[in-house]
């Protein structure tokens, strides 16, 4: 065997341009491959940090009953809104929680001496600083007695304080949000974009005030998070209880986990990265029929080389393997070199933009190399044997 | 393959040809090559093929060779019966007895000339620096021990003729079986590639078998044997002005 793998690579280097150029299309083809399933490993890992990112073992309630998993805008028929009597009762009877907080989103108008800036509102309790690893850089956050007294206080983001200060200094002084007054008691520390959106443009206020502001009296969502990873299932199973003993046993809510949302994104991601690599394949069977074309048109170039071949003693067989492993090894090697070249632009981006999400897992070589492999074999099995089946005569005497 | 025939001495039987006939199809018209031809040869002979185109001479040499098998009849080289053999058994044949020499050289491109002398012996299952060694060896008794690392178009047709030469020879084999050898060389350089076919057959006992046109070559071998119309018309010492 090794003396076949041998005299492919000789016949190889007694080629060097032919066997570039039928190289090229597995280089081109494991090339696509490692580039598309680079950025579909990318998207993957880059939704899985940023999901990770929000906080850890995360659960929202929602209202509304939803089978699916996943998220989207929460069903329209709301039975039984969430209110701040659920959040008294998980606090109360959660044993598995590391903390409740409830929310109230909406939007609306920032303005302070003139200067207006439309954003996004959280009404939200203290717990939902440290659930969501959003922290106040000076001053304070929400906290419990200004959700007891329904205090309008509010607590501004980066992007907030940037536009309508400068370099003024924001603690103490009064923004109007939307018709009402609220002091600055906090600042929160710079937060980067997830997801697309920009942390850093939000200002929270003591959820009670929130639902003063929007003039309602149930809750957008609670966020809680379970103890640990292992306590996630129960304490999903916990609030689940809670909620439902409330509501004479139904469920007119949905609890989403963060595990949930990260299997969705990565059914999700995973789904794209087959399809990128579909596509790739395509351009490796086209790289795969060029070798054959190729490995036919040596095999009859070569008619007189396999008819002496055949006159010193090669075997049908030999004749066989030597063909089928020349394919082999011009498409290993092509895929050896679209895998390095294909490796190297996905190390180059993550060094010189490494805002474009790409990432290299191991499995890619795996699959680069037997992909080629593969290929190899298949588009070397019908020169291989055209060569094999020649009668050593008609080969020798052919013109 | 036993080595009992290693010990084959000069004079003993070496090819033995009994009644054979090829036939070939073209389309629906059947080519009847060889038309029952007997002979035998014995190690050690030197003997010139001859008879004028499309007498089946490079038929023969092709059954001779066992490249190919006789429609009829039965041909048993160095005690082995060639019809019963399959394609490895051939092969291993061929490769154990056999040396070609053809008219068009048949090296292959692009490869060093001690690659290509070795060839033989990497079918033989010789390691790769062994097979380069006794390739070396081969050249330099062709007289081309200072071209090992040509590559054939880098070589005059008499100095490609050689490296053939020493191809068939690298085995050490029985028989060197030549297809107009001289054919495509002038005749200064075809005398050259006489003498050393003569040499090898003298100092090594290689029986050979050389099928040719020229006449300058059958003269000096010591037996003729010429075929015309598929059929053998003469088979003795070369005949003067034919
Ligand atoms: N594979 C084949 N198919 C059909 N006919 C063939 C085949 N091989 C040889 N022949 C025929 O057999 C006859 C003998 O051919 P062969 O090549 O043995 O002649 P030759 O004596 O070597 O001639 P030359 O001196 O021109 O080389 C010719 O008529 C040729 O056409
Ligand atoms: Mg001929």
């Amino acid at each position: 065997m090794f003396e076949h793998v041998l005299s492919a690579f000789l016949a190889l280097k007694a080629n060097k341009i032919r066997a570039a150029l039928t190289m090229l299309g597995v280089v081109i083809g494991v090339l696509a491959v490692t580039l598309l399933v680079g950025v579909g490993d990318g998207a993957r890992i880059y939704l899985d940090e940023q999901i990770s990112g929000l906080g850890t073992n995360l659960m929202t309630i929602v209202p509304g009953r939803r089978e699916t998993r996943g998220f989207g805008p929460p069903a329209g028929n709301i039975a039984r809104p969430l209110v701040m009597e659920d959040i008294q009762a998980l606090e109360r009877q959660g044993s598995l929680l590391r903390g409740i907080s409830p929310m109230v989103m909406g939007g609306g108008a920032v303005r302070f001496k003139g200067r207006t800036r439309d954003t996004m509102i959280l009404g939200v309790g203290p717990a939902f600083s440290d659930l969501r690893n959003m922290h106040v850089d000076r001053g304070s956050f929400v906290r419990e007695e200004d959700v007891d007294s329904r205090r309008r206080v509010c607590v501004l983001g980066r992007t907030i304080v940037k536009e309508l200060f400068g370099d003024e200094n924001p603690l103490g002084q009064t923004v109007r949000l939307a018709d009402g007054r609220f002091r600055v008691v906090g600042l929160m520390e710079e937060r980067g974009t997830s997801l697309g959106f920009d942390l850093n443009d939000l200002v929270f206020i003591p959820v009670t005030a929130a639902m003063d502001l929007f003039n309602q009296d149930h809750l957008t969502q609670i966020l809680t998070a379970a103890r640990s990873k292992e306590d996630a299932p129960a304490a999903s199973e916990e609030v689940e209880q809670i909620l439902a003993r409330r509501r004479n046993g139904e469920r007119t809510f949905t609890i989403q986990s963060q595990d949930d949302l990260l299997k969705t994104f990565g059914a999700l991601t995973g789904a794209m990265t087959l399809m990128l690599l579909a596509i790739a394949s395509i351009s490796l069977v086209v790289g795969g029929i060029g070798i054959m074309n190729i490995m036919l048109v040596s095999v009859r170039e070569r008619t007189r080389e396999i008819g002496v071949r055949r006159a010193v003693g090669a075997t049908k067989s030999d004749i066989l393997w030597q063909f089928l492993l020349e394919s082999v090894v011009i498409s290993s090697t092509g895929g050896g070199i679209g895998l390095a070249l294909g490796a190297s632009i996905v190390l180059a981006l993550k060094r010189f933009a490494p805002s474009v999400p790409v990432a290299l897992s191991p499995w890619i070589a795996a699959v680069a190399f037997g992909s080629s492999f593969v290929v190899g074999v298949l588009s070397g099995v019908v020169p291989a044997r055209r060569a094999a089946e020649l009668d050593p005569v008609e080969a020798l005497r052919y013109e | 393959m036993s080595d009992a025939t290693d010990a084959l001495a000069i004079g003993e039987p070496l090819m033995v040809l009994d009644g054979i006939h090829r036939r070939f199809m073209m389309g629906d018209e059947e080519v009847r090559a060889l038309r029952g031809v007997s002979f035998t040869i014995t190690k050690g002979e030197y003997v010139c093929i001859i008879g004028p185109s499309g007498s089946g001479k490079s038929t023969m040499m092709y059954l001779l060779g066992c490249l190919d098998t006789p429609s009829e009849g039965t041909y048993e080289l160095a005690g082995y019966e060639v019809s019963e053999l399959g394609d490895e058994e051939l092969a291993a044949l061929r490769n154990k007895y056999i040396g070609f020499v053809f008219q068009a050289f048949n090296l292959i491109p692009r490869t060093t000339t001690v690659d290509n002398v070795a060839l033989p012996l990497r079918y033989a299952g010789v390691g790769i620096g062994e097979r380069r060694r006794r390739a070396a060896q081969a050249l330099e008794r062709v007289g081309l021990g200072h071209r090992l690392d040509h590559t054939p178009d880098r070589l005059s047709g008499g100095e490609r003729q050689r490296v053939a030469i020493a191809r068939a020879i690298v085995t050490k084999p029985e028989l060197l079986l030549c297809d107009e050898p001289t054919g495509n060389l002038d005749s200064r350089v075809g005398a050259e590639i006489t003498r050393l076919f003569e040499e090898l057959n003298h100092d090594m006992g290689v029986t050979v078998v050389i099928v040719t046109h020229d006449p300058n070559l059958a003269k000096r071998a010591r037996r003729n044997i010429k075929l015309v119309d598929g059929q053998m018309v003469y088979d003795g010492p070369p005949q003067e002005g034919k």
